[in-house]
C-alpha cells in the first residue's frame, strides 16, 4: 500500500497551494485515474491521517475518477474503455494501448471559504473555475 | 455568509519523481546504459531469473543491478554470485522503488562503465506501476505457477509494462499451465506486448531472450549517436 505517501503528497502539494495564495482549504480537489496506480478507498483514509496536524486537518478529498481513453486508430477518435482488464476500442474491438488519458494524479482545484481569504504571500495568478 | 470558492490549481502529485525520473533517463541516454525495470509479484523468481541474466550477459556485457528489498540483503547476496556489481536498496516498510532512491543509490556508480543495468523492483504488482524510475524498458515477470488470469487481476502493471516474461516453465506441465489463456490475459491488458517464455532455471528460452535485451542495447545507442 503506497496510499499514504500519495497522500502526503497530495497534502504538500495543496499546503503550498494554500499558503501561496494565502487561502484556508476546506477541500482538496483530485482528478484520479483508472490507471494511476491508487487505491481509492485507501487513499481517502490515508488522506485524513496525512491531514493531521497541518493546516489541511478537517478538510475534505474530494476525488473526481478519471476514466481510460484510448485513441483508435480505426475509428479515428478517442473512446473510453469500459474495463481496464480489455485494452480494445468498445466500439470496433480493434486492440489499442494508446492511452490518452487516466493515468492522472493531480490536484486540480482547492475550495475554499471566501471569507478567510488573507493576503497572498505573493502574488499569484490564480483562475477561480466556474462552477 | 461565507461561499465556498474554487481556485484551480494545477499540481501533479509525482512530479517530484518524474522529474528526477527523467533526469535519470537522460544521464543513461547519455552514458549509453540501457536500463531495465523488473516488476513481479513476490515469489515469482525474480532473483533468480535477474542472477541468471547477470550472469549469461556479463561475457560480452559489462552489467550491474539494483535490488529493492523490504527489510533483507538476501536477494543482493545471492545476486552477488553473479560477480556483477550489486547494490541493495532497503526501502524498509515502504512497498516499491522510487526515482530518487534509484539516483541515490547510483551516486557512487560511474554508468559509462556500465553496458546494462538491471533494476529489481519490490516484489509487488501494485505499488511499483505509478513509480517512473527512468527505466528504459519496463519488464514485468510473471512465472507459471501464478494462474494464466493475473494480468487481469493486476491490469495497470502489466498495462504499463514493455515486455512480459513468463517464468519457471519447467513447471508448467505439472502445474497444467494454459499458455494460451495467459497470452490472451497479457495480450488483453497490453495488445502487442512481446512475451517470452522461459525457464531461468534450465536455460531453456534464455537466448531468445538475451538477444532482445542486446538488440534494444544496440537500438537505444543508435538514437542516442553513441
Amino acid at each position: 500500500m503506497h496510499e499514504l505517501s500519495i497522500a502526503m503528497g497530495i497534502v504538500d502539494a495543496a499546503l503550498e497551494e494554500s499558503q501561496r495564495r494565502g487561502v484556508q482549504v476546506s477541500a482538496v480537489h483530485l482528478r484520479l485515474g483508472a490507471l494511476s496506480g491508487v487505491v481509492k478507498a485507501a487513499l481517502m483514509f490515508s488522506y485524513e491521517i496525512a491531514c493531521q496536524d497541518t493546516a489541511l486537518e478537517g478538510s475534505r478529498l474530494v476525488v473526481q475518477d478519471v476514466p481510460v481513453m484510448v485513441f483508435c486508430s480505426q475509428c479515428q477518435r478517442e473512446q473510453e474503455l469500459p474495463s481496464v482488464q480489455l485494452f480494445a476500442c468498445p466500439e470496433c474491438g480493434l486492440p489499442t494501448r494508446d492511452v490518452r488519458r487516466g493515468k492522472e494524479l493531480e490536484v486540480f482545484a482547492l475550495e475554499i471559504q471566501e471569507e478567510t481569504v488573507q493576503q497572498p504571500q505573493e502574488e499569484g495568478q490564480e483562475e477561480e473555475v466556474p462552477e | 455568509m461565507s461561499q465556498p470558492r474554487l481556485v484551480e490549481v494545477r499540481r501533479n502529485v509525482l512530479k517530484q519523481n518524474d522529474v528526477i525520473a527523467r533526469a535519470l533517463r537522460e544521464e543513461f541516454r547519455a552514458a549509453g546504459v540501457f536500463v531495465v525495470s523488473l516488476v513481479s509479484s513476490p515469489g515469482s523468481g525474480k532473483t533468480t531469473f535477474l542472477e541468471k541474466t547477470l550472469t549469461q550477459l556479463q561475457p560480452r556485457y559489462r552489467v550491474a543491478a539494483l535490488v529493492g528489498d523490504l527489510a533483507t540483503e538476501n536477494d543482493a547476496v545471492r545476486l552477488a554470485r553473479s560477480k556483477a556489481p550489486v547494490k541493495q536498496i532497503t526501502t524498509g516498510t515502504l512497498c516499491h522503488l522510487e526515482a530518487a532512491m534509484v539516483q541515490n543509490a547510483l551516486q557512487e556508480w560511474d554508468l559509462h562503465q556500465l553496458d546494462f543495468l538491471f533494476i529489481e523492483n519490490v516484489g509487488n504488482l501494485v505499488c511499483p506501476s505509478s513509480y517512473d524510475l527512468g527505466e528504459n524498458l519496463r519488464l514485468v515477470l510473471m512465472s507459471v505457477t501464478e494462474g494464466e488470469d493475473k494480468p487481469l487481476k493486476y491490469p495497470t502493471i502489466f498495462s504499463s509494462a514493455d515486455v512480459a516474461v513468463v517464468s519457471k516453465n519447467e513447471l508448467a506441465e505439472a502445474v497444467e499451465f494454459d499458455w494460451n489463456a495467459a497470452r490472451t490475459s497479457i495480450q488483453s491488458v497490453r495488445p502487442g506486448m512481446q512475451i517470452f517464455r522461459l525457464s531461468a532455471k534450465t536455460g531453456q528460452g534464455m537466448d531468445e531472450y538475451l538477444n532482445f535485451l542486446s538488440q534494444q542495447l544496440v537500438e537505444q545507442r543508435a538514437i542516442a549517436h553513441i
